[in-house]
């Protein structure tokens, strides 16, 4: 596929994206917008993951980091809702710049466990400065906190706009990396990272940039997610927030584009239509996530392009 | 209480979390060390051993000590036959490979523990000891049973590390562990192996977890936590070391112990997460692992 | 142990079905299939940290429905109940808030307990315009963190229950209290309020033992109590309580001790003649509403057991080991009745009427005891949006815990710390 469909390709996915806000009813827009929000944290986890073979069990430390470092001085200063995304996704690659510091120098399952063990130290953190952090419980952002460019955020069409617009984004940011000679740098340093070394690339310095732009990622999800529904709180910094992006980046296909958004939406519904059916939809869950593992590894896009499209990125 | 009773108790005290740690952390240190995969489910194999205690109590009557051992025998029999059955249907067929392993095991826990919720309800139950006693010293008593599970947990260690160091099925264990492929041209079905080892590593969850209900309680999330401090003891042991399991559980347990009772606990768990993520990036094979990261 | 019918999310409508056929020949003709059903949601912890409570929190609302409905239900509509499980997740309260308005088109949304749920799902609620009514006992609605559109109408928050304890504490037991906390925002409420008030009181507070909220062993915290202390007061929650008072009564023995209180919200859905427990013998505690039916028990308190299916020990009728979170699961009933009384004050046609319903529910002060208000009199403070209820204190006796004091709804009050009525919807 040429450079030049892949592009439209994406793009259409986008104009689609950007459409629904109007096909859909309210109910299922809104969710559409949880859902882009998460996806861009899910594509971030893809480009650690996905791509660069970066197994974090950590990644909820990021998305926290994001969400606090912007929600924090919005609550105690009432700083605007831009600054709340700038502060958040600098929040988010800063942390994970920092962590990554110390966990790159691991690899495999160590690398997984020091990524969680630092998400832990993340979550107790806020739990232990509950002064500033608001702990366990959280706060909620004051209104004028959720304002950007005028749009007040609280309202569904400015919602879903920005929800769209980080989304589109980070997707399009994605396709470029890695389509470009870092993204060919990344799945060189999954495949195998000792021939990478011999033809010349640090490693080290490479997981770092992928890691620490995963970050990015991550933080601007945060902080969103904490303007668009106004709350933060600690438990966005449990373990379940770091299995999530795995989860929904495995299901869509990791190291596909677009894939984090179709696997976000996959569970989400999964997990709603599962709790209209019984009490026990976590065990739906669950069991989806077997089946696919079984019989869908390479997730829905990777299916996809095992089957039709060799060259979708 | 003066400083020395203070410490006596924070050794006491170091000592049982120790033995809960390695008690917990044997079957994945097993699974890990032979298999090299991540078993997610580990947590909820313990937790069904614990909730199994109770159920077969509660079903059994009569003395304690009674439904005690018949949970002790009858619970890793049943978790050890789900193990089995998730990896011949499951984990087999996906090569158990790293990643999707861990993605398996995490449906796998999910099913479980909402089983278990549905079955066993939300509430927590607690499960008596078989035995009551009280060791009343001069400062303050202690439960008989928490001692108990130290030596249990000396007990089963040993047993472990016999079995593994000295009797044929180690044997075939270890091969398989140093090289699948060579112990595959020796003729060791490494199929068959992997399924046993993965229902033995769940067996040895379950018995953990009837041996420390009676210290704790029965409760379908309970797993949670427990998976977590079994990854960290078996990682800073060094993967597929027994002693490293070990003398990890009793650095933890002990240290946990004595600075949770002087310190801000919250604070003293903070620091102590960011110490072993420490050891663990300096250090990654562990104690005892080999030098293979 | 019964479980409960499996009807997925929607609410038992057979107590509906059987009120109007029981209604068809009683009441006037303006009740009747031809009136459209009044929708309400229920925001339920069905899984997760706080199922053990959403399980008699549903129990108990669909027994109040029922009770409704059989006697002709809110302004002669039959009354129906969405429940949607939250998985006591903040960030999935939200979405079912979402889910239950805007998709299900309820006209309001009420019954979320856990603290960090409502905090996250108060905000959409008010973004919705729509009422929220939490059953939640905690203090985030009266110190003003919340919204307009959420009110507290079933039970009172933990300030108002802690402070009536304090002089009688402090008379009963002792003024010298160390305080076992647990380390996050529930715990240091109780260690915020009640130092507050024993200071007030004359009395001292020698420790504050915090312990981490995933802690699973005690006794290490039992030797930091000092020698000086008389009382321990104890408000240790979740799974490990049961561990907790085991390790307490392994700690202290039959040997000198200081005497304990606590908040049955450590034993709540638990049996307190368990084996292991019996250290609490002879111990107070704080309850809601008395597990045990006392000997002065209300008029109505037979029927509203009977309603809900609980027996005179607090535990299901069912079965004898289930025991209800007794203490806490009235605040449904009490607000499903709420509800009932200002849609009916404020004719409420529809969500048009949402605003006025709100200003309609302000305005209410004096909840008299009845079937409506089974756990005692009540007074709501419209600028808070917090009612004031009286609290009781019960011994354990022979391992149940049995009433011994009853405070005064007067005796709660603190002066208020927002006034809702002059923010905006």
């Amino acid at each position: 596929m040429s450079g030049a469909r892949i592009w439209t390709l994406h793009l259409a996915l986008l104009a689609a994206l950007f459409a629904m806000q109007w096909v859909l009813s309210p109910y299922h827009a809104t969710n559409l917008a949880r859902i882009m929000v998460l996806a861009l944290f899910a594509s971030g986890y893809n480009l650690a993951f996905g791509y660069t073979g970066l197994l974090s069990l950590g990644h909820a430390l990021y998305l926290a980091a994001g969400m606090y470092a912007g929600s924090l001085p919005a609550w105690h200063f009432g700083l605007s809702g831009g600054w709340v995304l700038l502060l958040g996704t600098a929040g988010g690659t800063a942390m994970a710049a920092l962590t990554g510091l110390f966990a790159l120098r691991t690899r495999g399952v160590a690398f997984m466990i020091v990524t969680l063990m630092f998400a832990q130290t993340g979550h107790l953190a806020l739990l232990y400065f509950r002064r500033w952090t608001g702990g366990d419980e959280g706060f909620t952002l004051p209104a004028a906190s959720r304002v950007i460019l005028g749009a007040d955020l609280s309202q569904t069409g400015a919602r879903y706009m920005l929800a769209f617009l980080l989304f589109a984004a980070g997707m399009l940011l994605t396709l470029a990396l890695v389509r470009s000679r870092l993204g060919r740098v990344m799945r060189a340093l999954r495949e195998n990272e000792e021939r990478c070394r011999m033809l010349g690339y640090n490693p080290f310095v490479g997981k770092l940039a992928v890691l620490s732009l995963s970050g990015a990622y991550a933080g601007a999800a945060g902080a969103s997610y904490a303007l668009l529904f106004g709350y933060a709180g600690g438990s966005f910094a449990t373990i379940q927030y770091s299995i999530l992006p795995l989860l929904y980046t495995l299901t869509g296909g990791a190291g596909t584009v677009a894939g984090p958004l179709f696997g976000t939406g996959a569970i989400f519904y999964l997990s709603d239509l599962a709790a209209d059916l019984t009490s026990a939809w976590a065990f739906v869950v669950g069991l989806a996530l077997v089946v696919v593992i079984l019989f869908a590894p390479q997730g829905l896009l990777g299916m996809v392009r095992t089957r039709f499209w060799r060259s979708l990125p | 209480m003066g400083l020395g009773p203070m410490l006596l108790l924070a050794l006491m005290e170091g000592l049982v979390l120790a033995a809960v740690l390695a008690l917990a952390a044997s079957g994945l240190s097993l699974v890990f060390g032979v298999m090299r995969v991540v078993n997610v489910a580990h947590g909820a194999f313990f937790m069904l051993g614990a909730v199994a205690a109770y159920v077969v109590a509660a079903w059994l009557g009569g003395p304690r000590w009674a439904g005690f051992l018949a949970a002790l025998a009858m619970a890793p029999l049943a978790v050890a036959l789900l193990a089995m059955l998730a990896d011949i249907l499951i984990l087999r067929r996906i090569a158990h490979a790293p990643e999707a392993t861990i993605v398996a095991t995490i449906g796998l826990m999910y099913m479980i523990e909402q089983g278990t919720l549905t079955l066993f309800g939300p509430d927590a139950r607690a499960v008596a000891a078989p035995f009551d006693f009280r060791l009343q010293l001069p400062w303050f008593g202690y439960s008989g049973y928490k001692l108990f599970v130290v030596l249990a947990a000396v007990v089963l260690l040993l047993a472990l590390w016999w079995l593994m160091a000295r009797s044929k099925a180690g044997l075939v264990m270890r091969a398989t562990q140093l090289d699948p492929d060579v112990a595959r041209a020796f003729g060791i079905n490494v199929d068959r192996v992997y399924s046993g080892v993965f229902a033995f590593g769940a067996a040895l969850a379950a018995i953990a977890g009837v041996l420390i209900v009676p210290i704790q309680q029965a409760h379908y999330l309970m797993g949670a936590s427990t998976l977590l401090l079994s990854f960290i003891v078996v990682i800073i042991g060094g993967l597929g070391s027994l002693p490293g399991t070990l003398l990890a559980a009793l650095v933890i347990g002990l240290s946990d112990g004595i600075i949770s009772m002087f310190w801000s606990p919250t604070l003293a768990k903070i620091i102590a997460t960011l110490l072993v993520t420490l050891v663990l990036v300096f250090r990654p094979q562990g104690l005892f692992g080999a030098s293979r990261a | 142990m019964t479980p409960l019918p499996r009807s997925g999310r929607r609410a038992i409508l057979k107590g509906m079905g059987a009120g109007l056929l029981a209604g068809a020949g009683v009441l006037p003709v303006s009740v009747g299939a031809q009136a459209a059903p009044l929708r309400l949601g229920f925001q339920l912890h069905r899984t997760g940290i706080g199922a053990s409570y959403g399980r008699w929190y549903e129990r108990t609302t669909v027994a109040a429905l029922k009770h409704i409905n059989e006697a002709g239900g809110i302004l002669g509509r039959p009354v129906e109940i969405l429940f949607e499980d939250d998985a006591t997740d903040p960030r999935r309260g939200s979405e079912v808030v979402d889910k239950l308005v805007t998709r299900d088109k309820c006209e309001l949304v009420f019954g979320t307990l856990f603290s960090d749920v409502v905090m996250a799902s108060a905000p959409r609620a008010g973004e919705l315009k729509v009422p929220f009514l939490i059953c939640s006992e905690g203090y985030q609605l009266p110190a003003g963190d919340l919204n307009r559109w959420t009110l507290q109408p079933g039970i009172a928050d933990v300030r108002a229950q802690i402070r009536p304890m304090v002089p009688w504490i402090a008379r009963n037991l002792g003024k010298k209290v160390a305080m076992i906390f647990p380390d996050y925002a529930f715990g240091h409420d109780h260690r915020d309020f009640f130092t507050e008030t024993m200071t007030e009181h004359g009395g001292e507070v020698v420790a504050k033992i915090a312990i981490p909220p995933t802690e699973t062993s005690f006794t290490r915290y039992f030797a930091q109590i000092p020698k000086q202390a008389e009382v321990i007061y104890h408000v240790m929650v979740g799974p490990a309580v049961l561990t907790f008072v085991k390790e307490l009564g392994d700690f202290y023995g039959s040997g000198a001790r200081p005497e304990l209180f606590g908040f049955i919200d450590s034993l709540e859905a638990v049996d307190t003649t368990t084996p292991g427990l019996e250290f609490l013998e002879g111990s107070h505690f704080w309850e809601g509403h008395p597990r045990v039916k006392p000997a002065d028990a209300g008029e109505f308190e037979d029927d509203y057991r009977a309603a809900v299916g609980v027996d005179d020990k607090g535990a299901s009728l069912d079965n004898p080991a289930d025991i209800a979170t007794y203490g806490h699961m009235f605040s449904t009933w009490e607000t499903l009745f709420f509800i009932k009384q200002a849609m009916e004050a404020a004719n409420y046609a529809g969500p048009q009427d949402r605003q006025k319903l709100v200003e309609t529910m302000e305005a209410i002060t004096d909840l008299p005891y009845g079937i409506e208000h089974p756990q005692g009199a009540k007074i709501f403070n419209g600028r808070t949006h917090q009612v004031f209820t009286p609290q009781y204190i019960s011994q354990i006796r022979d391992g149940l815990p049995v009433k011994v004091h009853q405070t005064a709804i007067e005796d709660s009050y603190y002066p208020d710390a927002v006034d809702y009525t002059t923010k905006s919807f």
